[in-house]
């Protein structure tokens, strides 16, 4: 599976924005026609770059969150950090119409091809959920009877991404499974009390060690960690989780 | 010709002008890992110098910790574009577990307890480049950092950097690790900007 990487040059493409919308009050979806796209698979990121009028520049990556459609636009959902130097950007300034640079598609690890057979469990933190969200539309668009399960963690009801389009795809024959953890706010008669993930929650809504699935856990640092630790005492192979960490780099000085 | 971001300015500090080009400065130490974390207890650790045929050197925890450690004040830039600096670590030079070992391959594949591999040139192993760290600011290394012990080579991007190092395989010729197959740069220097493997 790994040697299957994608390896061609990574140029950076000139994007244009198609379209905007908010999926909370602190995300924003951004679709982009990307000029030559050569298409991607679900859980690949893209590097993005703004110049400043003086040459400066900044690049961050961001993951892609649509289906793999080599010939239709690409979206990116990007949450605003506090103090972040890209983000913020993105999601107040930017406006249909611009232009932005990309690259990509990148990562050959963290992904899913439609070709997968085995179960799959999607876990996500926050915006972690934006590569996993690639890999449901995926399963949708490749009309897939591969058994889904996705557990989603988030603060409380109001920062659920794509919270329309999840309750669909659970909603209908050979569905999804979705099931969330509310961290601070819990939905009105919601049966569980506010908290994190724990070992009790990984054993009532995830697949147990048995049926062999590929885990795919996204989310920030602490919460991959301590979930990819769970599920290893849980009984699943190590080779059978994988992880990508976002948004742990900290305080900008 | 580059597309001006309209309204884009950034947020530059004078610090980012000292670190190579596309970094930004963390004070927080984030973790990488395409996986789990590794939990290795001290009586099974080893760590193994081949040549791919045979073994050449081996350790245990008590014998690795008995050779001669120093103190380690380097600069860490990860792929992921943060960089962090004047980080302080105990480890033991390459130099010091290669001693006695004549070999003529000019590369080394390191890999991992959970199945993590890096290629690197021999030469930047050599020569007061390369440790094996295994304590952090002054602790015993956390295990999300790579303890009990890991590969330090800060002079490459910090994927190099091998964590729950458990041995070094000399090879004649290149060969791509873990995230060298999947489209990241066989060398990958920071200073030159080697992300991917076009680059």
């Amino acid at each position: 599976m790994a040697g299957t990487a994608v390896l061609r040059r990574l140029k950076w493409r000139t994007a244009r924005v198609l379209d905007l919308h908010d999926e909370t009050a602190t995300a924003r979806t951004i679709r982009l026609a990307v000029r030559d796209w050569p298409g991607h698979i679900a859980g690949q990121h893209v590097d993005v770059r703004l110049t400043a009028p003086d040459g400066y520049t900044a690049v961050r990556s961001y993951s892609i969150a649509s289906t793999p459609n080599p010939d239709g636009p690409i979206e990116i959902t990007v949450e605003r950090l506090p103090n972040g130097e890209v983000s913020p950007y993105l999601t107040m300034e930017l406006m249909v119409g611009d232009e932005l640079e990309l690259r990509g598609p990148i990562g050959g690890w963290f992904v899913w091809r439609n070709d997968q057979r085995e179960p799959i469990q999607l876990i996500a933190g926050g915006s972690g959920i934006v590569p996993l969200m690639s890999m449901i539309r995926s399963r949708v668009l490749a009309n897939s009877a591969v058994q889904f399960r996705l557990l989603y963690s988030v603060r409380n009801p109001g920062s659920i991404f794509y919270r329309s389009e999840l309750e669909a795809v659970s909603a209908t024959p050979r569905s999804i499974v979705v099931d969330y953890a509310f961290t601070r706010v819990v939905p009105k008669d919601w049966s569980r009390p506010a908290g994190r993930i724990d070992q009790n929650l990984i054993a009532s809504t995830t697949w147990p060690a048995n049926i062999e699935a590929t885990y795919y856990v996204c989310g920030p640092s602490d919460f991959v960690e301590n979930i990819a630790d769970m599920l290893s005492r849980a009984g699943n192979r190590r080779d059978r989780i994988k992880t990508e960490r976002f948004g742990a780099t900290g305080g900008r000085k | 010709m580059a597309i001006v971001s309209r309204g884009f300015s950034g947020r530059r500090s004078a610090e980012d002008t000292n670190l190579p080009p596309g970094q930004y400065l963390t004070t927080s130490f984030p973790v990488l890992s395409a996986g789990p974390t590794p939990h290795i207890s001290l009586d099974k650790w080893e760590f193994e110098i081949s040549d791919g045929a045979k073994s050449l050197k081996r350790f245990d925890w008590k014998t690795f910790r008995e050779l001669p450690s120093e103190a380690i004040n380097v600069d860490l830039h990860c792929v992921t574009r943060w960089s962090k600096l004047g980080t302080s670590w105990q480890g033991v030079s390459l130099d010091v577990l290669l001693a006695g070992l004549e070999t003529e391959s000019a590369y080394v594949m390191f890999y991992s307890y959970g199945d993590y591999s890096t290629n690197i040139p021999i030469r930047d192993v050599l020569n007061h480049q390369a440790w094996i760290a295994f304590k952090y600011d002054g602790t015993e290394l956390a295990p999300e950092h790579g303890g009990p012990a890991r590969l330090l080579v800060p002079h490459l991007y910090l994927w190099k950097s091998a964590k729950w190092v458990r041995g070094m395989r000399l090879m004649q010729h290149d060969k791509a690790g873990f995230w060298e197959n999947l489209g990241y740069h066989m060398y990958g220097d920071p200073w030159r900007e080697q992300r991917y493997s076009d680059d």
